[in-house]
């Protein structure tokens, strides 16, 4: 599974959101999507869980949530960010 | 009062005039009459400056369901502070274990369980689920509450009780109108605050949400500026929140499926007033001695 998929399967499991969350661009804005700033923390744990990593303080924010893209920028900016297997 | 920027000599002062007593917890407090007399006051002069007509008015128990500690996600975001009733759910074959603890002197909490009553969080909190799959109007409806709520923070600063009244007025409605009431609230409180005597000072403010999740939400939450608080000195110089406005956007409408004529949810707001905390405010800055402050003080308060 690519990371792609990883961070669609945890918006699915944890966002709340009202489009599946297949079918979202990767540019779209998570939170007019639905997704609220309760569910962005279950998100940002699950995401954490999936990739095996710890966000630092300053990735610590809802814009750091607001798009697949952003998500995937931030966990590639981690570096040991791996998809899981 | 004193200069010291320290509350232990209020604490100290407010216990030997018996204003309050202390009990072996820290942060429970019994109130005397004259100090229940100032908060009620204060009640009755919060109560008198609400505006714009008819307001409905609810005074609730110290405890509620222990649902609303989930749906209005406090357990998630407050763990540490909540307070959920336990009481002993086993049967008379299981009491006699609790006796030979209780006997020798043993730690008995393990033989307690939850209940389905919690303490009461934030007053605001328990009149969501009473309006659950209502519509309101845009304009807004207006609710005016006030109920015991509890923290588990135990300090020995008076200022920080771990059981206190909390007055609010709450709306939910449009967007407008809900940051509208905030905004107003905040200078209505202000307002009285100001016929007592009191100068508060209007600051930006995050709630102490729990943990890394948490931070994520305090960041929001002062990123765009959803919260505020009046603050004046309460039991020290340093000024501490007397009062609080928060706007919540849709996040109860959404939660609790109050919605708004359109079909969206509807968003809220809350204008809170700590009523033990302005009391101490007002015996810090006018005095121990109700008799002697300021007739147009005592007067606002009905205590003339």
């Amino acid at each position: 599974m690519d990371a792609d998929a990883t961070i669609r399967r945890v918006l699915e499991e944890h966002g709340r959101l009202s489009t599946p969350a297949t079918a979202l661009a990767t540019d779209d804005d998570l939170y007019q999507r639905g997704l609220s700033s309760h569910a962005s923390v279950n998100v940002m744990l699950a995401l954490e869980e999936a990739f095996g990593v710890e966000f630092p303080d300053e990735l610590l924010r809802k814009s750091t949530f607001q798009s697949i893209g952003s998500i995937r920028g931030a966990l590639a900016g981690l570096g040991n960010a791996v998809p899981p297997a | 009062m004193g200069e010291s920027s320290s509350h232990e000599s209020f604490r100290t002062t407010l216990l030997d005039r018996r204003i309050l007593t202390a009990t072996d917890v820290p942060g429970l407090y019994q109130r005397s009459e004259g100090f229940e007399a100032v908060v009620r006051g204060l009640s009755g002069a919060l109560a008198a400056t609400v505006p714009e007509g008819p307001v409905e008015t609810r005074y609730l128990a110290p405890v509620m369901p222990r649902d609303v500690l989930e749906d209005s996600d406090y357990v998630t975001s407050f763990p540490n502070l909540m307070g959920v009733v336990s009481s002993f759910l086993g049967g008379e074959g299981d009491l006699s274990e609790l006796r030979r603890r209780v006997g020798s002197g043993e730690d008995w909490g393990a033989l307690v369980d939850p209940t389905e009553v919690a303490l009461c969080s934030a007053a605001c909190h328990q009149l969501y689920p009473t309006l659950a799959g209502s519509t309101v109007p845009d304009e807004g409806f207006d609710l005016q509450v006030e109920a015991y709520c509890f923290r588990h923070e135990p300090s020995e600063d008076p200022a920080r009780m771990q059981s206190f009244r909390m007055r609010e007025v709450v709306r939910l409605g449009s967007p407008e109108r809900a940051l509208a009431h905030r905004d107003q609230g905040v200078e209505r409180v202000r307002a009285v605050l100001a016929e007592l005597g009191l100068e508060a000072d209007v600051v930006e403010a995050n709630d102490p949400f729990f943990g890394r999740g948490g931070r994520m939400l305090a960041a929001d939450q002062r990123e765009r500026a959803l919260k505020f608080e009046l603050v004046a000195p309460i039991s020290s110089a340093a000024p501490g929140a007397v009062a609080s406005a928060n706007y919540h956007e849709d996040h109860f409408g959404r939660r609790f499926e109050i919605r708004r004529a359109d079909g969206s949810p509807a968003h809220s707001a809350c204008v809170g007033v700590g009523l033990e905390r302005v009391a101490l405010a007002l015996y810090w800055a006018h005095g121990l001695e109700p008799l002697d402050w300021p007739r147009s003080v005592r007067s606002r308060l009905g205590l003339a």
